[in-house]
C-alpha cells in the first residue's frame, strides 16, 4: 500500500485507511480545492497562501499554459488566449452561448460543443476546465504529501446531463478519480449543516459566477434529503459586469470595441461592482487602445436599476422549486446564501423580501461549497466509520425524455426524482427482419423536442431478425448517483442483448478524451505508462483490499466453491500487482470484479435485511 | 441514423421499469392508509445501506449491484409515497389494472364537476385565484383519497377502487396544470 501512505517526516504516521480526498468547487470565476485534516475541513491554499484561484487559463505559443492568478493579469493583452468563465461553455454549442458578439474569442464552427481557437491549438471547454483542475490537483498533493486516492467535484444542481459529464471527462483528463459530482448547493448544505447542526427545511440560494441554482432540502439527523432543485445554468454574477459593461458603452458613446478593449471594460465594471458592495459610488477609468479615455462613475441606485431584472430572474426558479417541494415560503426554516455574487445587496435584499426572514451569511460563500465538497469526499472515500457518516439524496434537475412521434417528448423520469433513478420501456419492431432500432433522449420540461436539450441519439443494433412485431426490446435508462445517463438494451424474447451506441449531442467521443488524455501527461511532461501503472495498481490494492473486507464480513454468503473462485481471483490480482504490466493488472481487475458478482448482490440484500432485521417481513 | 424512435420502432408499453412487492420491500403491510413514518425510517435504513455513497471506492460488481438496488428502493418509494401510484400498486398486486389510458369513461357529475374547474384554471389570471383553485382542488383530492382507502382497505373492493384512482389522476393531472399556469404568469 505504499502509495496510499502519506509519509511526512517528523509527523506520526497517518492511520493506516486513511485516504488522500479532496472536494474541488470548480467555479465559473473562481476554483478552489479543499480537504478534511484532523476532522476538520479545510481549503488549500497556493503556494503565496491565497485561497481562490481565478478559473482563467492562458494558452502560450509552444505548448505551456498560465492558470489562476498569472493568467488573470494578462487577459485583457492576450484575450483570444485567455479563457475565462470557461464553466459556462461547458457541454454547450455556440448557439447556445449569450452575448457571443461580446465574447472575444476566435469560436470553431462546428456542431456539438464548441471549440476555442487558440495559439496553441484548438481546445475544448472540456481541456481548459481540465487545466484548472490540474494545477489544484497539483496543489493538493503537494500539501497533502502524496498522489490523491479521490476527489468530489461540484456543479450546479441545474447542470444537464451533458454538461455534468463535461465537467467529469474534465477530471479524468485532468487525472483525478472522480469520486463524484456533487450539486452545489448540496456541498454547501452538507458544511453548513453540520456546521450547525441544523434540522428542518432549508432552501439554498447560490448565485455564482454564472450559474444560478435554488435548493430545498430537509435535513435531520444524518441525512441531507433535497425535495427539490431549480435554477438558470445562464445566469451569474457575469451578467451584473455585463449589464455596467453595456452602461459603460452607451454613457462613453464607444464605438464597436477591439477584443482587447472589450476584455478591459469588463474588468473595470466588475470591479465597478464589487465596489458597489461597500460603496455609495464607484469610479470607472479606462485608457482604451485608441487613446480614448473612458472616465464615469457608476452610482448604487443606477447599478441596481441596470441589474433589477436579473436580480429578479432569480425569483422565477425560487416559486417554482417551493411549488415542486409541495410548499409554501413559510414553510422554509431558513435560507443559505452561498455564492460570491450573493455579496451584492440589492440581492440580500430582494431573498430577504421574498422569504421574509434575513439569509444565512456565516459561512464564506466563496469557500462553503469547496468546504462541504471536501467532507464529502472524506465520507466517500471511507475515511469515517459507519454510524459516524450521512446519508446525501439528491434529485435530476430536469426531466429526461425520448422523442416519439411527430417531435413530441414522452418523459421517462421527471425532474425531481431522487437519484440513482432508471425506467424501462418496451418496443417493437415495425418491419421483418429488423435488427436495428434508434432513439433520441433529451431533456426539458417541454412538450416538444425542438424546445427540449437534446442530450444524445442511440442506436441499437444486434436485435434478432424476427417477423415485424415479435421482437420485444426492453430499453433501461439508469441515472446514476452523478446525474449521468446510461442506456442498455435486451431483447426480451431470446435475452440477446443488443449493443448501444450513444452519440452525444454536445459531448466528447472516447477517441477524443484519449487524445487528450495523452496531450495532457505529455504536456505535463510525465510517463503516459508510470502514471497508467501507478493508476492500475492503486485500483487493484483498493480492489483486493474491498474484497477481503467484504470476504470477512460475509463470507458466510459463499459456498465453498464460490470462496475458492474468488480466492483464486485475488491471487491472480495479487500475482499481476507484483509485475508492471499495467493491462495485466487491468484484466486481474477485472475478473475478480466479475468473479464478485453474485457475492456482491448478496451482501446488498443481507444488508437490506439486515436493515429490516426486528420487523416483519415476507421473503424479499 | 433515423431521426426519430417512431420511424424505428414502435412503443409498446410504457411499464415502470422495477417490479415486484413494494410493500415488502419496505417491510410494511400492503395498505392504502400508509403509516408514513415507518416508511421513511425503513427508507433510510436501506439506504444507508444499499446507497452509492457507501460504494463509491468499492469493486465494480459492488457498486453495480449498488446502483441497480438504489434505484429499485427509490422507484419503491416514490410509488409508495404518491397516493395514485400508492393505490394502482395495491390493484395490480390483486390482479386488477387501473387502465388510465384504455378505460377514460367517467361518470357525468364527475365530469361536470372538472370541467367547471378547468374553466376556472382559465379564468385565473393571477397568483391568488390559481391558490383558490388549488385550495378546492386540495379538498377533491383530500375527499377521493378517502373514498379509495375505503374501498381498498375496509371493504377490499378492487375493481370499485379503480374507477376512483382514475378519477384521483384526473385531478393530479389538473394540479400540473395549475403549476403550469403559475409558471406561465411569473
Amino acid at each position: 500500500m505504499a502509495l496510499l501512505q502519506i509519509s511526512e517526516p517528523g509527523m506520526s504516521p497517518a492511520p493506516h485507511e486513511h485516504r488522500l480526498a479532496v472536494g474541488i468547487d470548480l467555479g465559473t470565476t473562481n476554483s478552489l480545492v479543499a480537504t478534511v485534516r484532523s476532522g476538520a475541513a479545510t481549503v488549500l491554499p497556493d503556494a503565496q497562501g491565497r485561497p481562490l484561484l481565478p478559473s482563467i487559463v492562458r494558452y502560450l505559443a509552444g505548448g505551456k499554459t498560465e492558470v489562476g492568478y498569472p493568467a488573470q493579469a494578462r487577459q485583457a493583452e492576450d484575450p483570444n488566449n485567455t479563457i475565462v468563465s470557461v464553466k459556462r461553455f461547458m457541454g454547450r454549442g455556440v448557439k447556445d452561448v449569450d452575448h457571443v458578439q461580446n465574447a472575444p474569442y476566435d469560436f470553431v464552427d462546428a456542431p456539438g460543443m464548441l471549440q476555442l481557437r487558440t495559439v496553441a491549438g484548438v481546445k475544448s471547454p472540456v481541456e481548459v476546465s481540465a487545466e484548472i483542475l490540474r494545477v489544484l490537483r497539483e496543489r493538493a498533493e503537494l500539501a497533502l504529501g502524496g498522489a490523491l486516492d479521490g476527489a468530489v467535484i461540484t456543479v450546479p444542481a441545474y447542470f444537464d446531463e451533458a454538461q455534468r459529464q463535461a465537467t467529469k471527462d474534465a477530471g479524468r483528463i485532468a487525472g483525478l478519480n472522480v469520486l463524484r459530482l456533487l450539486n452545489e448547493p448540496t456541498a454547501a448544505a452538507i458544511a453548513y449543516g453540520l456546521d450547525n447542526a441544523s434540522e428542518g427545511i432549508f432552501a439554498v440560494y447560490d448565485l455564482g459566477g454564472g450559474t444560478f441554482d435554488l435548493s430545498i432540502l430537509k435535513l435531520s439527523k444524518g441525512v441531507f434529503e433535497v425535495v427539490a432543485t431549480s435554477g438558470d445554468s445562464m445566469l451569474g454574477g457575469d451578467d451584473f459586469d455585463q449589464r455596467v459593461f453595456c452602461w459603460i458603452v452607451e454613457q462613453a458613446k464607444l464605438a464597436p470595441l477591439s477584443p482587447r478593449d472589450m476584455r478591459l471594460l469588463l474588468v473595470r465594471a466588475r470591479e465597478a461592482k464589487e465596489y458597489l458592495t461597500v460603496h455609495g459610488e464607484a469610479s470607472i477609468t479606462a485608457k482604451l487602445s485608441t487613446s480614448e479615455l473612458v472616465e464615469l462613475t457608476l452610482d448604487t441606485e443606477t447599478f441596481c436599476r441596470i441589474t433589477q431584472t436579473l436580480v429578479q430572474k432569480t425569483l422565477g426558479p425560487v416559486r417554482k422549486a417551493i411549488r415542486d417541494a409541495g410548499l409554501a415560503v413559510k414553510d422554509i426554516e431558513g435560507v443559505v446564501m452561498v455564492g460570491g455574487a450573493t455579496r451584492m445587496p440589492q440581492i440580500q435584499r430582494a431573498v430577504a423580501e421574498f422569504f421574509k426572514r434575513d439569509p444565512l451569511n456565516n459561512l464564506d460563500p466563496d469557500k462553503v461549497v469547496a468546504l462541504g465538497a471536501a467532507m464529502q469526499a472524506n465520507v466517500l472515500a471511507g475515511n469515517k466509520p459507519q454510524g459516524d457518516d450521512w446519508l446525501l439524496l439528491d434529485v435530476i434537475p430536469l426531466s429526461l425524455g425520448v422523442e416519439t412521434m411527430g417531435g413530441l417528448v414522452e418523459k421517462i423520469i421527471p425532474r425531481n426524482t431522487t437519484i440513482p433513478a432508471g425506467r424501462a420501456q418496451e418496443f417493437t419492431t415495425f418491419k421483418d427482419g429488423q435488427t436495428g432500432m434508434s432513439f433520441h433522449v433529451v431533456q426539458g420540461e417541454r412538450e416538444l423536442v425542438s424546445d427540449c436539450r437534446s442530450l444524445a441519439r442511440f442506436e441499437l443494433k444486434g436485435i434478432p431478425p424476427m417477423a415485424a412485431g415479435a421482437a420485444r426490446v426492453r430499453v433501461t435508462y439508469q441515472v446514476d448517483a452523478d446525474g449521468l445517463l446510461s442506456v442498455s438494451a435486451r431483447e426480451s424474447t431470446t435475452g440477446a442483448e443488443a449493443s448501444v451506441t450513444v452519440k452525444p449531442s454536445y459531448g466528447i467521443a472516447d477517441a477524443d478524451i484519449e487524445r487528450m488524455l495523452r496531450d495532457s501527461f505529455s504536456h505535463a511532461r510525465e510517463d503516459v505508462h508510470a502514471r497508467a501503472l501507478a493508476e492500475a495498481r492503486v485500483d487493484g490494492q483498493r480492489l483486493l483490499e474491498a474484497t477481503r473486507s467484504a470476504l470477512a464480513a460475509d463470507e458466510s454468503l459463499l459456498s465453498p466453491e464460490e470462496r475458492s473462485s474468488i480466492g483464486a481471483s485475488m491471487a491472480g490480482l495479487e500475482k499481476a500487482l507484483a509485475g508492471i504490466d499495467h493491462r495485466r493488472i487491468k484484466q486481474a481487475v477485472d475478473a475478480l470484479n466479475h468473479a464478485t458478482e453474485p457475492f456482491a448482490e448478496r451482501r446488498m440484500d443481507a444488508g437490506i435485511r439486515r436493515a429490516l432485521a426486528g420487523k416483519k417481513i415476507g421473503s424479499l | 441514423m433515423s431521426r426519430t424512435s417512431a420511424a424505428a420502432g414502435k412503443a409498446l408499453t410504457s411499464s415502470r421499469s422495477l417490479v415486484g412487492n413494494h410493500f415488502e420491500l419496505f417491510g410494511l403491510q400492503p395498505a392504502f392508509a400508509l403509516d408514513v413514518e415507518a416508511l421513511e425510517r425503513a427508507y433510510r435504513e436501506i439506504q444507508s445501506r444499499v446507497h452509492p455513497d457507501r460504494f463509491a471506492d468499492a469493486g465494480a460488481a459492488e457498486r453495480r449491484a449498488s446502483l441497480q438496488w438504489t434505484t429499485r428502493v427509490n422507484e419503491a418509494y416514490r410509488s409508495l409515497k404518491h397516493p395514485v401510484q400508492r393505490a394502482s400498486h395495491i390493484l395490480a398486486l390483486h390482479g386488477v389494472d387501473v387502465a388510465f389510458e384504455t378505460d377514460t369513461a367517467m361518470p357525468q357529475d364527475f365530469l361536470v364537476q372538472q370541467l367547471e374547474l378547468r374553466e376556472a384554471l382559465e379564468e385565473a389570471k393571477d397568483a391568488s385565484a390559481l391558490a383558490a383553485l388549488q385550495e378546492k382542488l386540495a379538498g377533491q383530492k383530500q375527499q377521493l383519497a378517502h373514498e379509495i382507502g375505503e374501498a381498498i382497505d375496509r371493504r377490499k373492493d378492487y375493481a370499485g377502487a379503480a374507477g376512483l384512482v382514475r378519477k384521483l389522476q384526473f385531478l393530479e393531472k389538473l394540479h400540473a396544470e395549475i403549476d403550469q399556469a403559475y409558471e406561465a404568469i411569473e
